[in-house]
């Protein structure tokens, strides 16, 4: 569809002059469109909605609700999940990847490591906390872990094992990008294999390192799946609280609730998000 | 062309020191890299290694940073062994192909990181940052990010790092070869100033003859990891060991020709040998395009020396004839009043002028295929 | 958001001198280092699975093998007693959304980044950030705000198959990383150029030359697109459609029958990582026979 909307404006250059001046921009209006409709438009229902009651009137009050302690709760629940693995998986991610890109580029350990990356990245949800179930839980093959139901640290170990392959993937590239001349040069003016580390490596590794962990941070935010099907029956994060909200519509009364948690969830990540361009902008002063 | 044969000499008070290496070799799984290479340099001389691509020129500079480890023989600096000293203990300077700085340091962080390396006080390494700058004259740039230099300005400040950390030798990777014809040449010249200027003992790699012509006190002509001549320019380009050296330094025409006591004769010409123990028997001469005249007009009976001029290339001061001699080609390179006599399609006769010559014995690979 | 373009852009240089230029000790030390590595990360991603395949192959005692469960898949009612088996007809439903997912972000993608590249430069800077969008808002969020569109939709047409429309959204950021790695090693313009000072039309520069010069790039997309799919439960459950994670968890939750269960996510899950390596020696080989 795209298609049809760019040969239209390029067949006819712009000196064609006045016959039929369609800018060149027309072109990308099928995306921007679609765009549009499925994530800027959802995004701007839950925002508007979050603000009014179930009737349809401006209600900005709702906002206090997100500082209810139940609510609270949930937020703070998400927050050390997601940081928790976020930060273990990025940096056991970073270890990986490092060992995956110090080997041959065409080997079958990169091959393999980056298809099953692809996979476990993605393939989570539900599967993982069956696979997890039955390795470690009450009746598991391996041994049988009593902190397996331990908000966070059950769970976190199962988040963690889709968040390094999400690690290998984002990070990898930042480490082929590391030229062996900076290597070879630091060697040379007498840098151990620490200090290379320390002075080169690290620093020109930062801002993608940090912009990796960011995306881990968000999605494990995101994840529902895993936690849905972790069979521990609390609800510990904001997902689990908006899903019941969804399928039943009791809580907090004259509030549109899930509305309202997805907004706190949306301030959640403006900030992560700030934070993180604050970070970025120290790290990475010369990239500009 | 600057064959400094005092320079080796003045430098050497400054205690510059004697890189010596001996029975160096190295190789890749079946590929024979290095063999068997000796090598010495002297105090302050600066000694371009030169070859086509794969001929080893490259492995031996690593192999003398450390940054390889040879699988035989000796490398000693001011009569220290240094064979199996890691590469961040050698105490030497060395400028990459290209993109070698550290994109998040400044300029000056960059020269000032091997002092930092050896925790010499701040002001200290700031002050020799500067000082090495200004040899190489960037001090202007010194706040700048490596991006925001040009492929020239770059390669100085590795220069400027390299020499910051008062290395006793200095390696130049093919420091110029992505750079463009002019600033090349320019930053060529400064290259010799400054390391004449420090007299340091530098081992220079290209694969560009003009340059390693032009700087070094002697250069080296290597070949399948072997070195092939060591000598002065003058020398390597007039008095070419063999036959490779002859075709990889400068232009060789390629004349079938006989050989009879010490002088080949091609096309009636009569041509002293350099090595005067060639066996007798056909061979092929090789004639540099310089020892080669023309002049205008063609005789009744055209001779084996007589041809037509199919080509004329203008290098400037001077110009190549390609001239036809129907069964060969063969190039003269004449001052550009003199060639410009004769146009494209002119009826021209030959002389080549006795210089003595070497000959390639068939079999004997081009330098082409030297590779 | 924009600012974490870096993260996949950095100049992409194969480590291939990796190998040759490294001292003998510093190498046996990285060596000793990856295997570790290896051995570690391995078993820790492979025990869970092998645990599952192993629970899926359990007799009715325990300790004894069963093909049982396996052969159950394809005929398995749960608590549905009569009609089609839901979990095959779940599975279908998974793989059809999985190829009109993959067709739809190639068509919506590939002709709008090339057509940016050649003529829109301004905008790339918005496109990246809608692009990268989704991996800030969660798909719980999207879920809550898609309500409302979910209810135009399901006027049209019931079918699961319209999961497709989000599915788009959820993918894009893996698929503009995916195809924006190998726009970036093109010289698109100096193409784009040369085509046309031929005579090419810009719809033959696009599907005739650019496209066949990033086809690993596509082949990327589409698998990152397609495991995703694959293993995509939040939207399907929370708008009520039944897809394979879906019913896979709806059997864990009212006829636990285990077996079963595992059997099918360790086919699933077998079966993406069997496409993905298929696919990358797929895509290997074409860039090289045009090396």
């Amino acid at each position: 569809m795209a298609v049809a909307a760019t040969t239209k404006t390029g067949a006819r250059p712009s000196r064609a002059g006045r016959r039929l001046a369609v800018p060149a921009w027309t072109g990308t209006v099928p995306f921007l469109a679609y765009v549009g409709v499925f994530l800027l438009w959802p995004t701007g229902i839950v925002v508007v909605d979050s603000l009014k009651n179930p009737s349809g009137a401006w209600q900005l009050s709702n906002i206090t609700e997100l500082a209810n302690p139940l609510v609270r709760g949930y937020f703070i629940g998400s927050f050390k999940l997601c940081l928790l693995s976020s930060v273990a998986g990025a940096v056991l991610g970073a270890i990986l990847a490092y060992a995956v890109a110090s080997g041959n580029p065409d080997g079958i350990v990169r091959r393999l490591y980056l298809s099953a990356s692809g996979v476990l990245a993605q393939f989570g949800g539900v599967t993982l906390a069956f696979a997890f179930l039955v390795l470690i839980g009450p009746v598991g093959l391996l041994f049988h872990a009593s902190w397996y139901y331990d908000f966070p640290w059950g769970i976190g170990l199962i988040y963690t094992y889709f968040q390094i392959p999400l690690m290998v993937l984002v990070f990898l590239p930042a480490i082929d990008g590391l030229k062996i001349q900076w290597r070879e040069a630091s060697e040379n003016l007498g840098a151990s294999a620490w200090q290379y580390w320390r002075y080169v490596g690290g620093p020109l590794l930062a801002p993608a390192f940090l912009g990796a962990t960011l995306l881990l941070f968000a999605n494990a935010l995101s994840a529902f799946a895993t936690i849905a099907a972790w069979e521990n029956q609390i609800a510990y994060v904001v997902p689990q609280q908006i899903s019941t909200a969804l399928s039943s519509e009791v809580g907090l009364s004259n509030v549109n609730v899930a509305d309202l948690l997805a907004l706190g969830m949306i301030v959640m990540v403006a900030i992560v998000m700030t934070l993180y361009v604050l970070l970025q902008r120290r790290a990475a002063r010369w990239l500009r | 062309m600057s064959p400094q044969a005092t320079s080796a000499q003045e430098a050497a008070t400054r205690n510059a020191v004697e890189v010596q290496m001996t029975g160096l070799s190295r190789r890749y799984g079946q590929v024979v890299a290095l063999d068997r290479l000796d090598l010495t340099l002297q105090p302050g001389e600066l000694v371009a290694l030169l070859g086509p691509s794969g001929c080893g020129k490259t492995t031996t500079l690593r192999l003398l940073a450390g940054l390889e480890d040879a699988d035989a023989g000796q490398i000693t600096v001011a009569g220290r062994d240094i064979t199996h000293v890691p590469a961040s203990r050698r105490d030497m300077g060395m400028v990459f192909q290209a993109y070698s700085l550290f994109p998040h340091m400044t300029v000056r962080q960059n020269v000032a990181f091997g002092l930092r390396l050896r925790r010499v006080a701040a002001a200290v390494r700031d002050r020799r940052a500067v000082e090495m700058l200004e040899l190489v004259g960037l001090s202007e740039q010194a706040d700048r990010y490596p991006h925001q230099l040009s492929g020239g300005q770059q390669q100085r400040v590795a220069l400027a790092r390299a020499l910051a950390i008062e290395p006793q030798v200095l390696l130049l990777d093919e420091p110029l070869s992505a750079l463009d014809a002019k600033v090349r040449a320019q930053l060529r010249d400064e290259i010799r100033r400054i390391q004449l200027e420090v007299g340091i003992t530098t081992l220079f790699v290209t694969h560009d003859q003009e340059e390693a012509l032009a700087i070094a006190d002697r250069v080296g002509v290597m070949r399948d990891g072997r070195l092939e001549q060591l000598a002065s320019p003058t020398d390597v380009y007039s008095r070419p060991a063999t036959a490779f050296v002859a075709e990889f330094v400068g232009l060789s025409n390629r004349l079938a020709g006989t050989v009879s006591g010490g002088v080949v004769t091609v096309r009636g010409c009569d041509l002293p040998l350099m090595d005067r123990s060639t066996p007798d028997g056909p061979a092929m001469a090789l004639v540099r395009p310089e020892a080669v005249t023309l002049a205008s007009g063609y005789p009744a009976d055209a001779g084996p020396l007589t041809g037509t001029v199919i080509a004329l290339t203008f290098l400037g001061a001077t110009s190549r004839v390609t001239v036809d001699l129907g069964d060969t080609t063969i190039l003269a390179q004449l001052a550009t009043a003199d060639a410009t006599a004769h146009p494209a399609g002119s009826r021209v006769t030959l002389t080549i002028r006795p210089d003595p010559v070497l000959v390639a014995v068939d079999g004997a690979a081009s330098a082409g295929e030297g590779a | 958001m924009a600012a974490l373009a870096p993260v996949g852009e950095v100049v992409r240089e194969p480590s291939a001198r990796r190998a040759a230029g490294v001292s003998a000790r510093r190498r046996r030390r990285l060596n000793a280092f990856r295997y570790l590595v290896f051995t570690v990360f391995g078993l820790f991603f492979a025990l869970p699975l092998l645990a599952m395949a192993r629970f899926s192959l359990e007799g009715a005692k325990l300790g004894t093998w069963s093909v049982t469960a396996w052969s159950q898949i394809a005929s398995y009612q749960g608590t549905q007693a009569v009609g089609i088996p839901p979990l095959i007809s779940s599975i279908e439903i998974t793989l059809e959304l999985a190829v009109i997912t993959c067709a739809v972000i190639v068509l919506l993608l590939v002709p709008t980044m090339i057509w940016i590249r050649l003529r829109v430069r301004w905008l790339s800077r918005t496109f990246e950030f809608l692009c990268l969008l989704p991996l800030t808002i969660p798909a719980i969020v999207l879920v809550v705000g898609l309500g409302p569109i979910y209810n135009r939709i399901q006027r049209v047409s019931l079918s699961a198959l319209m999961l497709f429309w989000v599915y788009v959204i959820l993918a894009l950021p893996y698929a503009y990383r995916a195809l924006a790695a190998g726009l970036g090693g093109l010289d698109v313009t100096t193409l784009a150029e040369a085509a046309r000072s031929l005579g090419a039309r810009w719809l033959t520069v696009i599907v005739r030359v650019i496209v066949p010069n990033m086809w690993q790039a596509i082949i990327n997309a589409l698998l990152l697109t397609s495991a995703l799919v694959l293993g995509e439960f939040t939207i399907a459950y929370l708008l009520l459609y039944n897809n394979l994670q879906v019913e896979l968890y709806s059997i864990s939750r009212n006829t636990p029958n285990a077996g079963v269960l595992f059997a099918t996510s360790t086919a699933a899950l077998a079966f993406a990582f069997a496409l993905l390596l298929i696919l990358s020696y797929v895509g290997r080989r074409r860039r090289r026979s045009r090396g």
